[in-house]
């Protein structure tokens, strides 16, 4: 399965990435599994980790971590949203 | 067109005509502009420690989808003649308009409360983040729960 992954705001800068194509392992179903998944990474992406607050969206749409992730899904992480 | 996310400015009058313009059953318009605010910084003396400007971010193609379904959920709420959201990005100084929701009702009831709507709505999902400029430099605006609360009492889309 390969997916899209975009980063927005102070998370795109904590990252040092807005974007990246990864191929998942196939343990990886939902939104939340992939969360785990580059929060393990260690060092900066453990602002992903459990706890932190960060939101999500799958192909342009809010997601909670229990949605499926899809194959060429564009999944979003970032912080809330703070406009108007 | 209903919903418009652009680095350029807009014209509020123009905007807020053109909500009733050739139409003999608009009764009401109500309309919100938002501006830049120089925010004195929390916990500093200074005078000066003002924001100086500040970075709006957004996310391309999700932000205008988000809007688009902010306006349809007013829409399904109340009977609504027209609606316009502008809301704008990139560099922004105090002063500067962000954005202008305009709605046209036969009634004030209803544009006033779609107003509101639009707007509570928009602050807690629409995917737009703000970064201001300092004298320490550049700091992300964090997200309010009073934003979040004024989104709730609408009740569940």
């Amino acid at each position: 399965m390969s997916i899209k992954v975009l980063y927005f705001a102070s998370l795109r800068e904590t990252l040092g990435y807005s974007h990246e194509t990864l191929t998942l392992p196939a343990s990886i179903a939902t939104l939340g599994d992939l969360r785990s998944h580059l929060a393990r990474r260690g060092g900066v992406w453990e602002a992903l980790g459990e706890g932190r607050n960060v939101r999500a969206a799958i192909n342009q749409e809010m997601a909670g971590p229990d949605k499926a992730v899809a194959d060429r899904d564009e999944i979003a992480f970032f912080p809330p949203v703070t406009g108007g | 067109m209903r919903v418009s996310v652009q680095e350029a400015d807009f014209d509020v009058g123009a905007e807020t005509e053109a909500l009733a313009a050739g139409r003999a059953d608009v009764g009401a318009v109500a309309s919100f502009v938002g501006y830049v605010r120089a925010d004195k910084l929390a916990g500093e003396s200074a005078a000066e420690q003002a924001v100086s400007a500040m970075t709006l971010e957004h996310y391309p193609g999700m932000t205008e989808k988000s809007l688009e379904a902010i306006v349809a959920e007013a829409e399904s709420r109340w009977s609504l003649l027209g609606v316009r959201v502008i809301h704008r990005f990139g560099r922004l100084v105090p002063g500067d308009r962000i954005v202008f929701v305009g709605v046209a009702g036969s009634h004030r009831g209803e544009a006033f409360a779609a107003c509101e709507f639009i707007m509570d709505y928009l602050k807690t999902r629409a995917p737009f983040w703000k970064k201001e400029d300092t004298p320490e430099g550049g700091r992300w605006v964090d997200a309010r729960e009073a934003d979040d609360a004024a989104a709730e009492k609408w009740g569940q889309a």
